[in-house]
């Protein structure tokens, strides 16, 4: 679709070189971080301000044009993938840091900074943003906050709700709402944590007020090797049980192990069927004092050896391997599909016993990566597009994971997002009634259903159609309305 | 004493909607100074209690609405763990569903978080008698919007709430104050000061001109610390429950006392020492005023609310999302069952 009305809208209000309508240069445009989830919108747009932002979206909202807001591109879960009857709106040429406030520890920027730019921004103070997903250099704030995102050091920092103070939002309807600032929290209803995670179904974040937190004195990084996947699984609730609370605690499994220290030679034990890597931080007493009790909980739980690296080089090197898993995993078959279930910690034992059970029965390996310590696994399902039938086998494995994520007590997605991936999982997870009541909150914000049509949270049709809907006390809620 | 009273506050408001009444929820009562009175009968919580699931290392408990606070507290104590966000219990009392329909945190929320930032989950019921499950308990979890969260601070007008999930934290294995003389401009600048620092801080509170600073965790950290921020003097741990609590001696005056919520790094406008107990490093400040609209516009999201003994009407800033929020109760409660009349 091309509306011309429309795009004579644009061009009234925003320069030339912010609106792309080439088919070839659209292109870039097609996939977020998540390449299997392709479409070519007709139109994108970069505004350089928010009166462009506000500009945009009333045109759409008044044409009814559907609008896909995305930051970086980053994304794991197709939230970004564009309509191809909308528009695109790429937050990536606001990218200032408008203010850092040291008596406040704030820093406000604008939506296209990236995560890692903040902390750039302010480590002249001795201060930092403290979420960390991977993706930290290129993904933005903006991002981070449609998608509440986490990363390594969450466990003891927090994710992107717990360190935003305040947030500038533009809905479809044209107005802006200012919710937070400075303080802890906020007259009304707490819309801020709402806004929080919401993939751009709700309005456009224009601007961010981060806190900033001063940099730990010291960190160790202690390195446990193990012969047995349970065992350091086991030694992942010893360790949060005995009182300490790691900066970051991570675990990788014999494949993912092997890939990566072939990719970037970390040191890693190859022949080891698991590591845990357990960062701690904090003043340089407390620093040595946590490290001789976790070291401890580690050979009582059966670690092989305990390494620990206590200058900056060494801590690095323990995990260069980690942050490079993903593109190792990468080089083991010509595609992978990441998984991001979340489960209590006590049941990632069992989780595994399942995947493996799966990756035997769908003949598809799988290594895994995870935030052992908040529970939060990536299954990394390995396989190749070409051989027909594998990407189906492969979303199916998947799918099973997540299935038995929920069944123990778990999440279908801890950190990536739901997006257009995992809609039929959010069938299994959420009853009819909860559903409707999410698609009753999106029009609080969105009564057209033009921002990210289609995505997060899906339609009853949809889940009723996979067969599962869920009828509570034997009724239908609702029976008067359409099923949508 | 435990006993799960799900059905039969489904039922109540189930028959509230039929027939059309409003429903007051009640848990102890013991915030209703806030007021004001709502409408409607009270349907009441009190017996709709008890520990759900607790699991020490998931560092997680789940608890019915009814629970009492310091029920609670003895039993995470008993495993050497506490509720991060330490929420106030007025009286003594205090329910875990108030805790959360209040939003109100004790003196470490700077450093520890709110009841906002340590909930995982709720099970509630909203104005169509349904009865919903959003999040958790586990920590990281993005899967729809963030129910959960939205029902703290949301003073029970957007449905009732069963059972919650909250993060818990070991108990620190070592706790100290340290106290300074000193005037309110040095104590806002100590204060702010501390943000930047990485000591082990989980309170602060300046109240008769003294700037009492605690520490907790481990041991070695909090000596490191009070060794740098230096004064040390004997202080109970009990100062903070009272402050916590408002049983502190500041808090018995028969005043008009304000809740004033102030950006980080921000002082407060008022310049009377005696009439303030300032915490969070300066960003919440109790104080006793007859007029409080020279705070109505503070800046940066600072606002003012009435607390106690408060009879002026009064008057708040129009805002940004007031619209959004009136869609909002129509999205839960259409028929505005729960708590009519209630100033969120």
């Amino acid at each position: 679709m091309s509306n011309p009305r429309v795009l004579e809208l644009f061009r009234a209000h925003l320069p030339p070189q912010s609106i792309i309508t080439d088919q070839v240069a659209v292109r870039p445009f097609e996939t977020d971080g998540i390449t299997a989830f392709r479409e070519r919108p007709w139109v994108v747009v970069l505004p350089e301000n928010v009166e462009q932002v506000r500009s945009v979206l009333q045109i759409c909202h008044h044409h009814g044009v559907p609008v896909v807001t995305r930051g970086a591109g980053t994304g794991l879960s197709g939230g970004a993938r564009p309509i191809r009857d909308g528009v695109l709106l790429t937050m990536s040429k606001m990218r200032k840091v408008i203010e850092v406030d040291l008596d406040a520890c704030t820093a406000t920027v604008e939506p296209g900074v990236t995560n890692l730019a903040i902390s750039d921004a302010v480590r002249e103070h001795g201060l930092y943003y403290a979420p960390d997903p991977s993706s930290q250099i290129a993904c933005s704030i903006g991002g981070n906050v449609a998608e509440n995102s986490g990363g390594v050091h969450c466990l003891k920092y927090g994710l992107t709700v717990h360190n935003v103070l305040g947030i500038r939002v533009q809905t479809i309807e044209g107005e802006e709402i200012v919710l937070g600032g400075k303080t802890y929290d906020n007259r009304g209803y707490d819309l801020l944590a709402l806004m929080m995670g919401s993939e751009g179904m709700l309005g456009v974040v224009t601007q961010v007020t981060v806190k900033l937190l001063p940099e730990p004195p010291d960190r160790w990084v202690l390195l446990g090797v193990y012969d047995d996947l349970s065992k350091a699984g086991d030694s992942v609730s010893a360790i949060i049980g005995a009182g300490v609370i790691p900066a970051g605690l991570e675990m990788m499994d014999s494949l993912a192990i092997r890939a990566a220290e072939e990719f970037v030679h970390a040191g890693y034990p190859v022949d080891a069927a698991a590591i845990l890597l357990c960062e701690l931080d904090g003043s340089a007493n407390q620093v040595e004092s946590d490290a001789g009790r976790v070291s401890e909980i580690m050979k009582v739980g059966g670690a092989i050896s305990v390494r620990t690296a206590t200058t900056e080089e060494e801590c690095e090197l323990f995990w260069k391997g980690r942050k490079a898993a993903f593109p190792a995993v990468g080089r083991l078959a010509p595609d992978y599909y990441c998984m991001d279930g979340s489960v209590p910690r006590h049941a990632i034992g069992g989780v595994l016993s399942e995947i493996t059970r799966l990756s035997t029965v769908y003949q598809l390996p799988v290594a895994n990566v995870f935030h052992a310590g908040d529970g939060n696994l990536h299954p990394l399902v390995l396989y190749d597009t070409n051989n027909e039938g594998e990407l189906h086998r492969a979303e199916t494995l998947g799918g099973k994971i997540l299935e038995y994520c929920v069944a123990v007590g778990g999440t279908v997605t801890g950190e990536h997002g739901v997006g257009v991936e995992k809609l039929d999982e959010m069938c299994i997870q959420f009853s009819d009634v909860e559903l409707d009541q999410f698609h009753r909150l999106k029009a609080v914000f969105d009564p057209a259903t033009l921002m990210n049509p289609g995505k997060a949270v899906p339609t009853l049709a949809r889940c009723s159609e996979l067969g599962g809907m869920h009828v509570h006390e034997g009724q239908v809620p609702h029976p008067e309305l359409e099923r949508f | 004493m435990s006993g799960d009273e799900s059905e039969r506050l489904i039922t109540e408001v189930r028959s509230a909607l039929e027939s059309d009444r409003a429903v007051t929820i009640e848990g102890e009562a013991s915030k209703a100074f806030l007021g004001p009175r709502t409408d409607g009968e009270v349907l009441s919580t009190r017996g709709h209690t008890g520990i759900i699931e607790y699991r020490p290392d998931e560092l997680v408990v789940t608890a019915r609405a009814g629970t009492s606070l310091s029920e609670l507290a003895a039993v995470l104590s008993a495993e050497n763990q506490m509720l991060a966000c330490d929420p106030p219990r007025f009286g003594g009392r205090g329910t875990l569903g108030g805790a959360i329909a209040a939003g109100f945190s004790g003196p470490a929320r700077p450093w520890h978080g709110s009841v906002r930032d340590g909930l995982l989950g709720v099970e509630m019921v909203n104005g169509h008698g349904e009865q919903m499950q959003f999040g958790g308990q586990v920590m990281k979890n993005v899967a729809g919007y963030d129910v959960s969260r939205l029902m703290v601070g949301a003073r029970g007008t957007l449905g009732l709430i069963l059972s919650a999930s909250l993060k818990v934290l070991p108990r620190p294995e070592h706790t100290c104050t340290t106290v300074v003389d000193v005037d309110r401009i040095e104590a806002s600048s100590r204060s702010f000061e501390l943000l930047r620092k990485p000591y082990p801080i989980s309170g602060t509170c300046y109240v008769d001109n003294r700037l009492h600073v605690r520490l907790s965790g481990n041991e070695a950290a909090v000596v490191d610390a009070s060794e740098i921020l230096g004064a040390s003097l004997e202080v109970e741990e009990s100062f903070w429950d009272q402050v916590r609590d408002h049983e502190h001696p500041f808090f018995q005056r028969e005043r008009p006392l304000w809740r004033v919520s102030l950006a980080r790094g921000a002082v407060s406008p008022s310049d009377d020492d005696q009439e303030q107990l300032v915490e969070w490093a300066g960003a919440q400040v109790w104080e006793y005023m007859d007029d409080a609209r020279p705070m109505i516009d503070l800046g940066d999201g600072g606002y003012v609310t009435p607390f106690r003994n408060v009879t002026a009407e009064s008057s708040k800033a129009k805002r940004s999302q007031d619209l959004y929020e009136q869609r909002l109760k129509a999205a839960f409660d259409p028929a505005d069952i729960f708590n009519r009349g209630m100033v969120v």
